[in-house]
């Protein structure tokens, strides 16, 4: 058993590791035995049909969802473990919604120095720094004073994006973060999770857009009714998949492009 | 005794106005405070807090308000508390309003969208940080235009508290009555006080309703 500690992690324990990890919605099983392992600096693409347990697997790891059966560790953190390490998990896990989610009463530079003022204590000065540091890197440092219903959604969401990284997280995870986006606005939102990735952030990505997965994974994780049924390369995955069920989904996700 | 009505007069209706906004005031405010409880406990995780909630909360809307303030009056009598009228009265009025102020509340949390608190909670944002920078912001602002009508519904309802001889306004205004026999002429200025009182909020209240509306 690892024990539970806040130090860095080694290169080679995962910084994110599920196991054996079982989720019912009352008696609906909505993820059965996941096995995952996420090394630092790697990149994964989650993709299945609607339904699959794509939204609760990845909930899952910063406790938005609880779940019934197995474990996770996160940076060496077990959760199962010691429960007040619930909050120390959530503050290195960032996590992006499909529905943006920003506080609408609040200005983008407020959304994204709360969490960092709230949670670490950062004084206000540093947190703004930060915050505008983050506004410029996603492209929108020049909208800092405005609302959110005052942003299209693409710059809503790269805000989102921004705000998340304000708490400095060791992990992203996206839950479909183009779904909700006008076609004209996926780039840019693509773009800027293209330059996380870049720099080295370790990212799981529930996402149908194949061009990123391509681009980006460092494998592709492929789900049916709340099981793994397979992992590749994304390269491997696209030209042959080998799961039945994959094969299908694929077929239908290309004949929607 | 029966005299006219003349400054003497006016000037014991305005004594009664001034426990009349005196009673109001202390309500909204200690029932305001009380309604905010009320309302984060009736849309807490715990399930015992939320129950005990509903039920605060259907006791004070689901019996008349008259009954309540005699349960309080004598009810505390009763157990050897002796309270003076003004104390009761207060009592019963603030322990109303966090009621009907607390499910207000409630409705207007429970309208937020689940991915606020998500997010919130996504950001490692503590409860006490969820409630006061994302949560309460947002919802008093939606129930701002039903905060305000309520206002105007206890200002109103005070002169409930008459029943347990409480001199406020529309007692002042019976007395005033039955001295000068011109009913008419003191219940029409009872009831212009009463409107000068009310009918600003209720303009307050519009206008913060059409300002939402506008911003929807
Ligand atoms: N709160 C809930 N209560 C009951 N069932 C739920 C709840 N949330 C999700 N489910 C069910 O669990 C299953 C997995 O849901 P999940 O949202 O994880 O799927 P998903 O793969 O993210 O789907 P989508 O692509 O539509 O977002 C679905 O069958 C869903 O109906
Ligand atoms: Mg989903």
């Amino acid at each position: 058993m690892t024990p539970p500690s806040s130090h860095p992690a080694h290169t080679e324990q995962p910084l994110i590791l599920m196991e054996a990890v079982e989720k019912w919605y009352g008696s609906f099983q909505a993820l059965k035995s996941v096995n995952l392992s996420v090394s630092k600096g790697e990149k994964i693409v989650l993709c299945g049909p609607s339904g699959s347990g794509k939204s609760t697997l990845i909930r899952c790891i910063n406790h938005l969802e609880v779940y019934q059966k197995g474990r996770i560790v996160v940076d060496g953190i077990s959760v199962a473990d010691n429960p007040k390490a619930i909050d120390i998990v959530r503050q290195e896990v960032g996590m992006v919604f499909q529905g943006f989610n920003l506080f609408p009463h609040m200005t983008v530079l407020q959304n994204c120095m709360l969490a960092p003022i709230r949670v670490r204590g950062t004084g206000k000065a540093e947190a703004e720094a930060t915050a505008r540091q983050y506004l410029d890197r996603v492209h929108i440092g020049n909208q800092a004073d405005k609302f959110p219903a005052q942003l299209s959604g693409g710059q809503q969401q790269r805000v989102a994006i921004a705000r998340a990284l304000c708490m400095q997280p060791k992990v992203m995870l996206f839950d479909e973060p183009t779904s909700a986006l006008d076609p004209e606005m996926v780039k840019e939102v693509l773009d800027t999770m293209i330059g996380l990735a870049q720099d080295g952030m370790t990212m799981i990505c529930v996402t149908h857009e194949m061009g990123f997965a391509r681009q980006v994974a460092d494998r592709v994780i492929f789900m049916a009714e709340g099981e793994i049924l397979e992992e590749a390369a994304p390269d491997t995955f696209f030209r042959s998949p080998s799961h039945p069920r994959a094969k299908q989904f694929l077929g239908e996700i290309l004949a929607h492009h | 005794m029966t005299s006219v009505f003349g400054p003497k007069e006016l000037v014991f209706l305005l004594s009664g106005l001034k426990w009349t906004i005196l009673l109001s005031a202390i309500a909204f405010t200690g029932g305001g405070i009380a309604g905010l409880l009320v309302a984060v406990g009736r849309t807490a995780e715990r399930a015992w807090l939320r129950r005990a909630m509903i039920l605060y909360i259907g006791v004070f809307q689901g019996t008349p308000l008259l009954m309540q303030l005699f349960v309080v009056y004598y009810g505390l009598g009763l157990l050897g508390i002796q309270v003076p009228a003004w104390a009761a009265v207060t009592i019963a009025f603030t322990l109303n309003a966090s009621a009907f102020l607390g499910d207000i509340w409630r409705g207007a949390i429970q309208a937020l969208p689940r991915g606020q608190t998500e997010a919130a909670i996504a950001l490692g944002l503590p409860l006490s940080s969820r409630l006061r920078d994302i949560i309460l912001p947002q919802a008093l602002r939606i129930a701002q235009p039903a905060t305000v009508g309520y206002a105007v519904q206890l200002i109103k309802g005070t002169s409930l508290a008459a029943i347990v001889g409480f001199i406020e306004l529309a007692r002042a205004g019976q007395i005033v009555s039955s001295q000068t026999f011109a009913p008419i002429l003191v219940f029409a200025v009872v009831g212009a006080i009463y409107f000068a009182l009310c009918w600003p909020l209720s303009l307050y209240s519009a206008r913060l309703e059409a300002k939402f509306a506008a911003a929807r």
